[in-house]
C-alpha cells in the first residue's frame, strides 16, 4: 500500500526538479544575456571540477568507516599506524591541484567578467543611471533625458552601461537572468555592464536587505527591439510629469510597491547630485574613487 | 528620569510578541520559583554562580548555549513557516517589522550566543584537563567572561519584552543601522549586547591562549599537545586578533548613533563601505574561531573511537595554523559585489580557495585515521562521519562562491544561506554536539543514552538536508535572502520542503532534550566509575568522572602524544599499580568569587541604561562595576589549601575503581 504512494511522491518531486532544471524557471539557471551565460558556465564548470573530487571523497569516507567498523573481523586493525609520507603527499596534493585549477578560473574570470568592463559589441552601449530609493528603483536615461520608476526598458542586443548609486541605504541591483549584481551605495557610484540578447521581460530585484519595504523592491527589465524602444522613448517624452526638484523630493519619501511610471524630463545633474551628497548639484562631477575607472569608457558621458 | 523608556516600550498590541515574551517570563519565573522552593539557592550560589572552576564554567557556558539554541531555533521555525506560506503581497502571518527582527535575532543569537558559548564552554572544560593542569591561567577572569556573555544574552532577551530588537540583519550594515534609518532602540540593544559579551569573549580568548602557551603539564611540549588544544590555541589567537576589531567597529557605529558622528552615515562623508570591510575583518576569522575547535573535537573523537592515533598529527597542526593565518586575508569574499575591481576580487577569491587546501587535508587525515582502525559507532562518531560527508559539500559550495563571477549571480541568495548553514550546522553544530556527547560522561560521571542520541543524530542529519538542499536550488532560481514575502509561486513547494526539514531538526532537538532527561533519571545505572568510558587517549580520561576540583592530584608527566593511551599501555605491560608510589603534596586552589556575577549584574544595568538613555543609571552601573573590580583587587585571600590526605584518598579511590573494577 505504502509503496505506490511513495513512488508517486518521488515522481512528483522529480518532475518538479526537472521542470526547474529545464529552464522555464527564470532565474540564474535561465540566462538571457552574454554575462549571465558566461557566469553560469563558470558556475557549472567549477562545480563539475569539484564534484569530481568531492563525490569520491564522500563515498570513500563512508566506505572506510563501514569497512573498519569494530564488528568486521576481516578488516585489519593497525593500532599504531599514524603516518605515511606518501599518503601525506597525496593528501596535500589533491586539494592543492584542484585549487590551482579553480584559482586559475577564478582569477581569469574575475578579470573577464569584471562588472565595470564594457561588453564587446558592434553597437555603442546605452547608458542608464540607477538610483535605489526607499523602496523603489529610479532609472535615469541621460541621453534620452527621461526617467522611469521600477520599469527598466532597454533595446535588445545592445549593451547597457549602468552607473549606480543610492539615495540612502545599500541595495543590490540584480536581474538574475542577465547576470552580475552590484551594490548601490550612498556617496558612491558603481558600474555594471549587461546585455539582453532577446526581447523579453526579465524580473529584477534588490538582493541586499534594505528595510521594511525590501521584498517589494521589484522591477521589470523589458528588452525591446530597437524601433519599439525608440517608440517607448518618444512616448515617455510626450507624457507624465517632469522629474524636477519637487518630484524628486516626493520620490525620496519612503513608499512601497510602487507602480511603474515614467518622467518626461529629468533635471540636469540629478544623478551626480545624488551620488555626491552635500556637494553643489549644479556642478556635475565624478567621484575620483570610482571603482573600475581604469577601463576606457566607450560611451559619451560628461565624465 | 527614565530616558526613552516608557510604557509604550512594551508591545501590548502585538499578540505574537506578547505570547512569546509571556511564555519566556513564565518559564524564567517557574525556574526561579522551583529553585527557591527546593532551597537550591545556597548550593547554586556556592557551587556554580561564584565558581571559578574551569569545568563548572565550561558546563555553564554549554547550558547557556543549549538554552539559546532553543531560542534561536524558535526564530528559525517562525521564519521557515512564514516563507512556506507568504507567497504574494501581504501574505504570511508575520508583518515585515516583526519578520525582520526575527531573522536579525536568529543570526545574532545563533552565532554569538549559541555557537560561541558552546565552543568556548567545550574549550574551557576540556583544554586544562587535556593539558594535565589544574585550572586556566586566570580563574576569576574566566568567571567574569562567562557572566559578561550571560549579560549580553540577557539584554538580547530583554529586548523581546521591553522595546524591540534590530531589524537590520545580524551584521547591522549601515546606513540602514544608522539613526536616520533605524531610529528605534533595536540596533542599540544589538550593539550593547554584543559589546558587553564581546569583552567577555576577548577576555576568555586571552585566558585560554595564555593557559595553552604557558601552563602545560611537565613534558607536554607543543608537539605533544592533543589536537583539540592546538585548534583551541588557534581559535583563541583568532579571538585575540579579531574581537578588538569588532569592538572598535561597533564603537564607531555607536558614536554615530549617540553623538551624531559620521563614520558610516550616508551623508557627511561617512563611508558605509568601511563598516562592511571592518565587520568582515572580524567576521571571517569568526567562522574559523567557531569551526577550528570543532575540527579539534572531530580529531579527538575519530581517533578515540577508531582506537588509533590521529593520522598525520603534524599535518593536522600545520593545517590548523595555516587556516588560522589565512583566515585573515579572505574577508572581501563576503562582498565581491561591492565593485572593488577585478584584481582585488581575484586575489581574495584565490586566497579563499587556498584555505580549502588545509581544510581538505584535514578531511583526508580523518579518513586515514579510521583506515586500519576498529571503529566503534557510538554517537560522537556518528556526528563526526555525518560532519565529514556534509562539510565537504559545504566546502565545495563555499569554493564555488569564491569564484567572483559565480558569486555575482549567487551572492545574498538562498544559495549563500544554504552554504553557510551547511558549514555551520554540518560543521559547528555537529562538532559541538559531538563534543557534548563525548565529554558529558567526564563532566557528570554518567554516560548519555545512546538510543536517543542516535535518534537525535539522524533527525538532525536528515533534517539538515531536507531544510537546506532546497535552499541551494532556490538560490539558483534567483530567490534572495530575507524576503518577508515573494511573488513567485514556483518557489513555494521548495520552501515547504525546507519547512518539513525544520520539523525534522525540531525532532532532533527534542530527542536531545529527551536524551538528557532519560539519562539523568537513569544515571545510577549508567554511572561510569572508571573515568574512561571511551578508552580515551588523552589526559582528561585519566581523572575520575567528574574530576575533582583540582583535576590531577599529582601533575602527570607527559612523554609523548596520546599520553594517557601510552600510560595505560605501559601500566598493562608492566602490571604496576603506580598510585601507591605517588608523593602527594598539598595544593592551592583559587577561592570562589562573586566578582564575575556582580560585574555582569552592573554590565546589564549599564547596558540597559545606555540603550534607553537613562544617564544617571549609566553612571551608577559603571561605578558599581568599578567598585566590584576594586574590591576584588584588594581581596585578602585568594586561595585555599587542599590537604595531601584528601588528595591521596580521592586519587586512590579512583585508581582502585579503574584498575580493579574498571575495564582494563
Amino acid at each position: 500500500m505504502a509503496r505506490p504512494a511513495t513512488a508517486a511522491a518521488l515522481a512528483a518531486v522529480l518532475a518538479l526538479a526537472l521542470s526547474g532544471l529545464t529552464g522555464c524557471s527564470g532565474g540564474v539557471l535561465d540566462p538571457q544575456g552574454p554575462v549571465a551565460a558566461q557566469e553560469l558556465t563558470i558556475l557549472w564548470d567549477s562545480l563539475g571540477i569539484m564534484l569530481a573530487i568531492v563525490v569520491p571523497t564522500i563515498l570513500t569516507t563512508l566506505g572506510v568507516a563501514w569497512w573498519f567498523r569494530a564488528g568486521n573481523t576481516r578488516a585489519r586493525y593497525r593500532p599504531d599506524w599514524e603516518y605515511s609520507g606518501r599518503i601525506e603527499m597525496v593528501v596535500w596534493a589533491i586539494p592543492a591541484m584542484t585549487v590551482l585549477l579553480l584559482g586559475g578560473i577564478g582569477w581569469v574570470s574575475s578579470r573577464d567578467l569584471d562588472p565595470p568592463k564594457p561588453l564587446p559589441a558592434d553597437t555603442p552601449p546605452m547608458t542608464v543611471q540607477v538610483v535605489s530609493l526607499d523602496w523603489k528603483w529610479l532609472f535615469i536615461y541621460p541621453d534620452q533625458n527621461i526617467a522611469s520608476i521600477n520599469h527598466l526598458v532597454v533595446p535588445a542586443g545592445t549593451p547597457v552601461s549602468f552607473q549606480l548609486t543610492s539615495d540612502g541605504v545599500m541595495n543590490s541591483f540584480f536581474v538574475p537572468q542577465l547576470g552580475s549584481q552590484i551594490y548601490t551605495m550612498p556617496g558612491m557610484i558603481t558600474r555594471l555592464n549587461l546585455q539582453a540578447d532577446r526581447p523579453g521581460r526579465y524580473s529584477g530585484i534588490s538582493a541586499q536587505f534594505s528595510g521594511a519595504g525590501f521584498p517589494d523592491m521589484l522591477f521589470t527589465l523589458e528588452a525591446l527591439p530597437r524601433d519599439a524602444f525608440d517608440g517607448w522613448v518618444a512616448n515617455a517624452r510626450a507624457q507624465g510629469e517632469a522629474l524636477d526638484a519637487a518630484a524628486w523630493a516626493r520620490l525620496t519619501q519612503s513608499s512601497r510597491a510602487n507602480c511603474p511610471r515614467t518622467f518626461r524630463s529629468v533635471m540636469p545633474g540629478l544623478f551626480d547630485a545624488v551620488a555626491n551628497p552635500g556637494r553643489n548639484p549644479a556642478l556635475p562631477q565624478t567621484n575620483p574613487h570610482w571603482p573600475g575607472h581604469d577601463y576606457p569608457s566607450l560611451n559619451k558621458d560628461p565624465e | 528620569m527614565f530616558g526613552k523608556l516608557s510604557w509604550s516600550a512594551i508591545p501590548i498590541n502585538q499578540p505574537i510578541d506578547m505570547i512569546a515574551s509571556g511564555l519566556m517570563i513564565l518559564a524564567v519565573l517557574g525556574m526561579l520559583a522551583w529553585v527557591t522552593v527546593k532551597g537550591y539557592w545556597p548550593y547554586l550560589w556556592r557551587e556554580w554562580l561564584t565558581s571559578v572552576d574551569h569545568k563548572r564554567i565550561g558546563v555553564m557556558y554549554v547550558v547557556l548555549a543549549l538554552v539559546m539554541l532553543l531560542r534561536g531555533f524558535t526564530d528559525a521555525v517562525m521564519m521557515r513557516l512564514q516563507q512556506a506560506v507568504s507567497v504574494g503581497p501581504d501574505a504570511g502571518y508575520l508583518p515585515p517589522e516583526h519578520y525582520n527582527q526575527i531573522f536579525s535575532a536568529h543570526g545574532t543569537i545563533m552565532i554569538f550566543f549559541m555557537a560561541m558559548p558552546f565552543v568556548i564552554g567545550l574549550m574551557n572544560f576540556a583544554v586544562p584537563l587535556q593539558l594535565g593542569i589544574r585550572d586556566v591561567a586566570f580563574p576569576t577572569l574566566n568567571s567574569v567572561s562567562l557572566w559578561l556573555t550571560a549579560s549580553g544574552i540577557l539584554l538580547t532577551n530583554i529586548s523581546l519584552v521591553v522595546g524591540e530588537f534590530a531589524r537590520t540583519g545580524w551584521l547591522a550594515y549601515p546606513p540602514l543601522s544608522e539613526l536616520k534609518y533605524s531610529p528605534g532602540v533595536g540596533v542599540d540593544y544589538y550593539l550593547w549586547a554584543l559589546q558587553i559579551s564581546g569583552v567577555g569573549t576577548l577576555l576568555s580568548g586571552i585566558n585560554l591562549a595564555t593557559t595553552i602557551l604557558k601552563m602545560r603539564a611537565p613534558g607536554m611540549s607543543y608537539m605533544r599537545m592533543p589536537v583539540f588544544c592546538w585548534t583551541s590555541l588557534a581559535s583563541n589567537l583568532l579571538i585575540i586578533a579579531a574581537f578588538p576589531v569588532l569592538t572598535a567597529t561597533f564603537a564607531m557605529l555607536l558614536l554615530d548613533r549617540y553623538l551624531g558622528m559620521h563614520f558610516f552615515t550616508a551623508d557627511g562623508d561617512g563611508n558605509p563601505m568601511m563598516y562592511v570591510n571592518l565587520i568582515w575583518v572580524w567576521g571571517h576569522p569568526e567562522v574559523y574561531i567557531l569551526i577550528l575547535p570543532c575540527f579539534g573535537v572531530f580529531s579527538e573523537v575519530v581517533s578515540t573511537f577508531s582506537g588509533k592515533p590521529l593520522f598525520g598529527y603534524r599535518s593536522m597542526v600545520a593545517a590548523t595554523m595555516a587556516i588560522c593565518i589565512l583566515s585573515f586575508i579572505v574577508w572581501l569574499h563576503h562582498f565581491f559585489t561591492m565593485g572593488a575591481g577585478a584584481n582585488v576580487n581575484g586575489f581574495f577569491g584565490v586566497m579563499t580557495m587556498i584555505i580549502a587546501v588545509p581544510t581538505g587535508v584535514k578531511v583526508y587525515n580523518w579518513l586515514f585515521t579510521m583506515y586500519g582502525g576498529r571503529v566503534r559507532f557510538n554517537v560522537p562518531i556518528l556526528w563526526s562521519v555525518g560532519f565529514m560527508v556534509t562539510f565537504v559539500i559545504g566546502g565545495m559550495t563555499g569554493v564555488l562562491l569564491a569564484v567572483p563571477p559565480a558569486d555575482f549571480i549567487l551572492h545574498n541568495s538562498l544559495f549563500l544561506i544554504a552554504h553557510f548553514h551547511n558549514v555551520i550546522i554540518g560543521g559547528v553544530v555537529f562538532g559541538v554536539l559531538a563534543g557534548y556527547m563525548y565529554w558529558f560522561p567526564k563532566a557528570f560521571g554518567f554516560t548519555l543514552d545512546e538510543g536517543w542520541g542516535k535518534v537525535s543524530f539522524w533527525c538532525w542529519f536528515v533534517g539538515f538536508y531536507l531544510a537546506f538542499m532546497p535552499l541551494y536550488y532556490l538560490g539558483m532560481l534567483g530567490m534572495t535572502r530575507r524576503l518577508q514575502h515573494y511573488d513567485n509561486p514556483g518557489w513555494q513547494p521548495w520552501l515547504i520542503v525546507a519547512a518539513v526539514g525544520v520539523a525534522f531538526i525540531l525532532a532532533g532537538i527534542l530527542a536531545l532534550v529527551i536524551q538528557l532527561v532519560v539519562s539523568i533519571r537513569t544515571r545510577e545505572r549508567r554511572r561510569d566509575h572508571t573515568g574512561d568510558p571511551w578508552h580515551g587517549r588523552t589526559l582528561e580520561w585519566s581523572t575520575p568522572s567528574p574530576p575533582p576540583a583540582w583535576n590531577f592530584a599529582v601533575l602527570p608527566r607527559v612523554e609523548r602524544e596520546d599520553a594517557y593511551w601510552h600510560m595505560k599501555r605501559r601500566a598493562r605491560e608492566e602490571r604496576v599499580a603506580a598510585a601507591e608510589a605517588l608523593a602527594y603534596a598539598p595544593i592551592h586552589m583559587p577561592l570562589n568569587s562573586p566578582t564575575g556575577f556582580v560585574t555582569a549584574f552592573f554590565a546589564v544595568v549599564t547596558g540597559f541604561a545606555l540603550i534607553w538613555h537613562i544617564w544617571w543609571l549609566v553612571i551608577l552601573g559603571l561605578v558599581g562595576a568599578l567598585i566590584t573590580t576594586l574590591v576584588f583587587a584588594w581581596r585578602d585571600e585568594s586561595e585555599f589549601e587542599i590537604a595531601a590526605d584528601e588528595l591521596a584518598r580521592v586519587d586512590r579511590a579512583h585508581h582502585q575503581a579503574y584498575w580493579v573494577g574498571g575495564t582494563p
